[in-house]
This record gives structure tokens, C-alpha cells and sequence, in this order.
């Protein structure tokens, strides 16, 4: 039998140990139907999610309601939208009680003096060009101004086709405002045109993507495995799908066989009481999903499925170090 | 060899059947590790119950939830969810099945 340490030499084996234990559980939530941008290609709006259920308005239910959470095991909420920031008082419920991650499209700055530590993670669609067709303004020129040198925000960068050849100009942007960034792929959920991906385009994007890790490493935070298993739907000669995803709610989760996947997962709805379907998108094909966070934790969630190769296994070690260092789990 | 300090204190009271009782629970919680977990190239015989399984089999909460199933159906007794990060090993967790059913007489 393969075990860790006779795959790893010392300094991995150090690494391993760093992550090995730290038994993540996250759930995700919307905070609120509303947003002050409709982006094209946004799952949320394209997919009707904003309508599924009303918004939960009386404050003592959303304290209620993480408390509830906590005592469920989740150890990391992840606020999603609508736009988080619209509703600072129920991002403060979350974030009073648990470690929080927030992501915004920034054209409101998160108060520091209210939330000093917690992470932001920034959405951008690409260059002042194509933020302006699929999302009706430049928002980097805001959110930049908004989070210039924050240590605990950094971008969420999704690439689309039409940016091959132009990401590093938007790395450098970032760079240069004292960022980091992440990147992940978009899935065009509304087929705006020349948006969706053709296979050429991801063994493309796939070289960029490495490219970019290579050139900016203080900068982008990611790693190799990722950037192969998100273009190519597939992770240790297994293909990405409805019956591999990980971040499927769990108490919807009728598959059978059951795979490898998140324990206690739930993506609530702003009611508190109506939950998604997924991590992303209700209606979304799985079979060209490109959700960066479901294919990492389906790599993260098949750790035992790497303990076979030195290199399969220094690769999750990769991977999992990147989802702990985007939501502050460890240092940068 | 190894006895777990805490086994004296069942109310068997009877050092010899409770060191075999430890070996044959060993190699059952190895047994079902092996089936639950599809280890390869490791038998129950084989199988050192002193490994640590998350730092080195890779075991995962998931994968400790789905053999805390089976013990609880092999053994009738629950296992706390609180308790599995201190199930570190195969000896550890024998012990504390074996500390459970002594509870529970
Ligand atoms: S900013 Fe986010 S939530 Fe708002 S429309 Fe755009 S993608 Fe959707
Ligand atoms: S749409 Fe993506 S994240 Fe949702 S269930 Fe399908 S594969 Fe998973």
C-alpha cells in the first residue's frame, strides 16, 4: 500500500501535513435577489435563481439562522449574490460568528473598520472591453480604486475566449494595484455569442493560465493540476460531470453510487429555508460546467484517488493549498 | 504488546480475552478500512494498525464517516462526529470501540 510519506520527500511531507487536518466544511449563501450590475452570462439572473424565493428581511432570523449553520459542522461560509455588499448587516451576521469569504463585483468597498480581516474576493470578466459588453462598465477602474493593497481581497478573474492573448495585461493591472488574483473560466450560461468555449480555445487558455502562474507567482494564485482539470473536464483519467461533482446541496443529493463530495454542502437561498440545486447555476448543462470552485474540491474531495504517484500527489497538494489560501485558511 | 490502559477498567476484567479482544477488533477495523476505503496491496493481517490514517493513508473525514457507518452497524455503537479527529490510527479506533461497548454494559 501507497502511503503519503513514502510518495513525498520532507519538505512535501511538511506541506501535506499543513492541510491534511484542516477538515474544511463550507456552504455557500445567497445574501440577497438584488445586484447593482446584470451582468450577460451572470448564473444568478440567467437562471432565475433571484426568484426562486423572497428575501429573508428580519435580522434575528439570519442570526438564528448561522448559528443553526454552525452547529451543522460549516466552518466556512462563502457569501455569494445577488451582491453581498447591498446587505452589509447579514454579511456581519456570518462574519461575527464564522470565517467568511465574500465575493462582490467591488463598486462598494467593504467597510474595514466592520469586517477588518475578511476575505474579498473581487469578480472581473476581463478588459475594460469586454467588462463593458457583458457587464455595462469597466468595474476594475472602481474596484481597484475601492481595494488598492488590501491584504485580504484579492480578484476573481474569469477568462473568457475572446481574452486569449490579454491576460497578462490584466494580471499586470493587478499587479500593479497590489492584488492577487485568481483565475477561473466563464461558462457562458446565457450563450452570449463568441462567449462559450471551443476545444482549441482550452488547450489555449490552458497554456495562458500556466503561463501566467510561471510569469506572476506572487501574483496569481493557482496552480498547474487546476488549470489541466478545468480545461479538460478531467482528473486522473475520470471525466467532470453531474455524477462526479462534488458541490452538489447535500440533502438534494439522490445519486447513487454517491461520489466523492462535500459533507454537509448547501447553497441556501436568501429566504434561509429554500436551498440550490449546486454550487452554481440551477439549470446549468453539467456537462460544459467550468465552475472553478466545484472542479477544485473535485480534486480536493479525491485525495486517497492521488496517493498513487509522487507527482499525482504533490498535484492535490497544490490544489488544496490554493483553495486554503483563497479563503485565508493559510498564509498567501 | 501494546494494551490500552483503559481496557482493565471493563467489566470483563480479564486481561488475556482483552488482549485478543483488541488484535480481533484490529484486524475487523482493518478489514473493513481495506473493503470501505478499496486500499490495495494491504490485507488485514498486513495492514499496521498503528499508521497514522490521515497523515499517511489520506483518510478523510468523508471516508471516516463512511466507516464510522459500518462500525456502528458491526459493533451497535455510535461514533461521535466530534470525536473523529482523535481516531487517528487502527489501534486507537479499536480502543475506543472497545472503551464504548465497556460504557454501555
Ligand atoms: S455582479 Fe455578480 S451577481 Fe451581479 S449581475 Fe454580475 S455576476 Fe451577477
Ligand atoms: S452545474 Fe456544475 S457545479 Fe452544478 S451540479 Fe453541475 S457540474 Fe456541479
Amino acid at each position: 500500500m501507497k502511503t503519503v510519506s513514502s510518495l513525498l520527500d520532507e519538505h512535501w511531507y511538511e506541506r501535506y501535513k499543513n492541510i491534511s487536518r484542516l477538515n474544511i466544511r463550507s456552504s455557500i449563501y445567497d445574501v440577497t435577489n438584488r445586484c447593482n450590475l446584470r451582468c450577460k452570462g451572470c448564473f444568478f439572473f440567467s437562471s432565475g435563481e433571484h426568484e426562486v424565493a423572497a428575501e429573508e428581511n428580519d435580522m434575528g432570523k439570519w442570526r438564528e439562522f448561522v448559528k443553526k449553520e454552525m452547529d451543522r459542522g460549516v466552518n466556512l461560509a462563502i457569501l455569494i449574490g445577488g451582491e453581498p455588499t447591498l446587505c452589509l448587516d447579514r454579511v456581519e451576521a456570518f462574519y461575527k460568528k464564522l470565517p467568511t469569504f465574500c465575493a462582490t463585483n467591488g463598486l462598494i468597498k467593504v467597510p474595514r473598520d466592520r469586517f477588518p480581516d475578511m476575505m474579498v474576493g473581487i469578480s472581473l470578466w476581463g478588459d475594460a472591453e469586454d467588462e463593458t459588453i457583458l457587464r455595462g462598465k469597466d468595474t476594475f477602474k472602481i474596484s481597484s480604486a475601492n481595494y488598492e493593497g488590501d491584504p485580504h481581497a484579492y480578484y476573481l478573474y474569469t477568462i473568457t475566449p475572446k481574452q486569449l492573448g490579454k491576460t497578462d495585461k490584466i494580471i499586470r493591472k493587478i499587479k500593479d494595484v497590489g492584488l492577487k488574483v485568481h483565475m477561473q473560466l466563464l461558462s457562458n450560461d446565457e450563450k452570449v455569442d463568441g462567449f462559450s468555449w471551443h476545444p482549441d480555445e482550452l488547450i489555449a487558455v490552458r497554456a495562458e493560465m500556466d503561463g501566467m502562474l510561471d510569469a506572476y507567482p506572487e501574483t496569481v494564485i493557482s496552480s498547474k493540476y487546476y488549470h489541466e482539470v478545468i480545461t479538460t473536464g478531467k482528473m486522473l483519467d475520470r471525466s467532470f460531470g453531474w455524477m462526479e461533482c462534488p458541490s452538489v446541496t447535500e440533502p438534494l443529493d439522490k445519486r447513487n453510487p454517491r461520489p466523492k463530495r462535500l459533507i454537509s454542502f448547501i447553497r441556501w437561498s436568501s429566504e434561509l429555508q429554500t436551498m440550490h440545486r449546486c454550487c452554481t447555476s440551477e439549470t446549468r448543462d453539467c456537462s460544459t460546467c467550468k465552475d472553478g470552485a466545484a472542479h477544485m474540491s473535485w480534486v480536493m474531495v479525491n485525495k486517497r484517488a492521488h496517493i498513487k504517484t509522487t507527482k499525482d500527489l504533490q498535484n492535490w497538494i497544490e490544489v488544496y493549498e490554493m483553495f486554503a489560501k483563497l479563503y485565508q485558511f493559510i498564509p498567501w | 504488546m501494546f494494551v490500552p490502559a483503559k481496557c482493565f477498567s471493563l467489566k470483563t476484567n480479564n486481561y488475556k480475552f482483552m488482549s485478543n479482544d483488541i488484535n480481533q477488533t484490529i484486524t475487523r477495523i482493518s478489514e473493513i478500512i481495506i473493503n470501505e476505503l478499496k486500499l490495495e496491496d494491504v490485507t488485514p493481517e498486513t495492514f499496521n494498525p498503528d499508521l497514522d490514517l490521515i497523515d499517511e493513508v489520506g483518510v478523510d473525514s468523508m471516508d471516516l464517516a463512511t466507516v464510522a457507518l459500518v462500525l456502528r452497524d458491526e459493533y451497535g455503537i455510535r461514533i461521535d462526529e466530534d470525536d473523529y479527529p482523535k481516531l487517528t490510527s487502527v489501534r486507537i479506533i479499536a480502543q475506543y470501540i472497545i472503551n464504548k461497548l465497556g460504557d454501555k454494559e
